[in-house]
């Protein structure tokens, strides 16, 4: 098997002496899904920050691409292909989706003065991208605080695959969705693991991690549980882990 | 979802057919002057508020910015015998630099724009009052037309072209200027982006990498410049100041951009619709004086269109900013 795109060995991190992640390895491999379990404090967030590079850990190593990176800001991830989709997606509501869409990275046409954006070319990628993904919109100006909860994580999963990312942190993109929008997330995460990505899937709920999951990673109190793939335990066997009770296998 | 500026139309339209029918006068070619000219000054500060309030903040200290920066022409020429054009200058880089105070005061301190330009607004009101009267011992500019050179930048903000009966300023074109800059800055550039990004949500607007500050600080910057530009205008047109001009003039500012679809929130609004809203108060302005009524009602009458424009804007919210 190549490389993992994105791979933490053994990190551990703590917070003014308070560790919050001990010991963690994680590997995902470009075209699978790496779930990540846990309750609430369970050190799910500090290890996407750690990924994000938005917190350095304090003892372990990331690797990317097989090489030990060191990043020294969220910005350095990015441009290693590590995309971070966090809860409040970094969307502006009231502005159009295509304007949400390139934002930061506008596309522009003509030079010195007359540079303007390229508002029918953006628009066109964009109606592109959402077609892709199964999101046809009546009208391409209407503000991205129309779209449904769903709707609005996929637009913004779009954009980090659009920009260049090789692998996808997504921080609970499924906790405020119903079962329906959740549905239309999942799927998404489906596609992208088809298109070649590597996922990282936060998540407290065994059931929208084991369809779409290829090996889970259950954190408890900041220790792993252990890291399983898909054939190794069943979606009961998942939940049982999940509330700290590895007697209750085979429910 | 309608556009911003939908409601503004409707009611320009509205107003128009309302005066125009309550008097002949109005749609007359100098009626025509009289409202285009008023409704012209109030037109080039709506689109630099509406920018700013799309950006999510207020100027309260953009009406008196159009005193001061007259006052500081006025008396360095009639006064101190600074050369004109030097004196337009010098009150144009002042003008930025109260509007970069302005916008380094709101992004250090994180206080709402609001109470910081309440406070610049009567700093400068005071200074406007006090130094005039303290150099010139009166608080009117007069001799502005004797000063050498006068005739060579009067005609750039005070000139006026007579088409029949009718006086049309220039200053009608320096607002169809600054209304296609905005137009053309908000909707067809990076920074209009940002501009409605920074207003909408400046914390996911930095997450991907819009620069906050500075925009925002380029928006204070925008609006004192048109204070400035406004200044000069009213000054050239009359050739005299008073140290009390533009003083309750913001108001006026944000209630043209608020008709023209501006949230008060940010993040939303139209600089075609500001626009709008300034014609909608040049028009109300004189035509209850062309309709002969009592002016007095101006202010109700105003009054109601806020409420109305809120009205709308609120609706509006609603439906797009779901949780």
């Amino acid at each position: 098997m190549s490389q993992p795109i994105i791979a933490a060995h053994q990190v551990s991190k703590a917070y003014a002496g308070v560790v919050a992640l001990r010991d963690v390895s994680i590997a995902v491999q470009s075209g699978q899904v790496c779930c990540v379990l846990g309750d609430n404090g369970a050190g799910k967030s500090t290890l996407i920050k750690i990924l994000a590079g938005v917190h350095r850990p304090t003892t372990g190593q990331l690797l990317v691409d097989g090489r030990p990176v060191d990043f020294d800001g969220p910005k350095a991830a990015l441009e290693a292909g590590i995309a971070t989709v966090y809860q409040d997606l970094a969307i502006v509501p009231l502005m159009p989706v295509w304007r949400n869409f390139f934002l930061g990275h506008e596309l522009t046409v003509g030079r010195g003065p007359t540079r303007r954006l390229d508002r029918s070319g953006m628009r066109a990628q964009v109606r592109q991208q959402l077609a892709q993904i199964g999101i046809e919109l009546r009208d391409i100006d209407q503000p991205i605080g129309t779209l449904s909860g769903g709707e609005r994580q996929s637009v913004a999963i779009a954009r980090a695959i659009h920009f260049g990312a090789r692998a996808l942190i997504l921080d609970e993109p499924t906790a405020a969705l119903g079962v329906k929008q959740s549905e239309v997330v999942l799927r998404y995460i489906r596609r992208a693991r088809a298109d070649g990505l590597g996922v990282v899937f936060i998540t407290h709920n065994p059931h929208h991690a084991y369809p779409v999951g290829d090996q889970f990673l259950v954190l408890n109190h900041g220790q792993t549980q252990g890291c399983f793939a898909k054939t190794e335990l069943s979606l009961p066997d998942l939940a049982a882990m999940m509330a700290g009770d590895p007697l209750d296998l085979g429910d | 979802m309608a556009r911003p500026e939908t409601g503004a139309l409707v009611a320009t339209v509205l107003v128009m057919a309302f005066f125009g029918l309550a008097s002949q006068a109005f749609f007359s070619v100098a009626g025509a002057g009289v409202w285009l000219e008023s409704a012209s000054t109030y037109g080039i500060m709506a689109v630099a508020v509406a920018l700013l309030m799309i950006g999510g903040e207020f100027d309260l200290s953009a009406g008196v910015m159009t005193g001061f920066t007259a006052l500081i022409v006025g008396v360095l020429t009639t006064h101190f015998g600074v050369d004109i054009w030097l004196a337009v200058v010098i009150s144009l880089v002042m003008a930025l630099g109260v509007g970069a105070i302005n916008g380094f005061l709101v992004i250090r301190t994180g206080l709402p724009s609001f109470i910081v330009t309440l406070a610049t607004f009567f700093i400068l009101q005071g200074v406007d009052l006090a130094v005039t009267k303290l150099i010139l011992g009166q608080v009117t500019i007069q001799g502005m037309s004797k000063v050498p050179h006068y005739d060579s930048v009067q005609p750039i903000f005070g000139s006026q072209l007579q088409l029949g009966q009718g006086h049309f300023y220039v200053s009608v074109l320096w607002w169809g200027l600054w209304t296609l800059g905005g137009v053309w800055l908000l909707n067809h550039t990076r920074s209009g982006n940002w501009v409605y990004a920074v207003g909408g949500a400046p914390a996911a607007a930095r997450q991907v990498g819009v620069p906050v500050r500075a925009t925002k600080v380029a928006l204070f910057m925008t609006t004192a410049l048109s204070g400035w530009l406004v200044g000069m205008i009213s000054l050239f047109r009359t050739s005299t100041v008073q140290a009390t001009t533009g003083v309750g003039q913001e108001f006026i500012y944000i209630i043209c951009a608020v008709v023209g679809g501006c949230l008060l929130t940010g993040g939303f609004g139209s600089v075609v619709g500001a626009s709008l809203g300034a014609l909608i108060y040049g028009m109300t302005f004189q035509g209850i004086t062309f309709a002969q009524w009592d002016t007095n009602w101006l202010m109700a009458f105003l009054g109601v269109m806020l409420l109305g424009a809120v009205f709308v804007n609120h609706w509006i919210r609603l439906r797009v900013a779901q949780p």
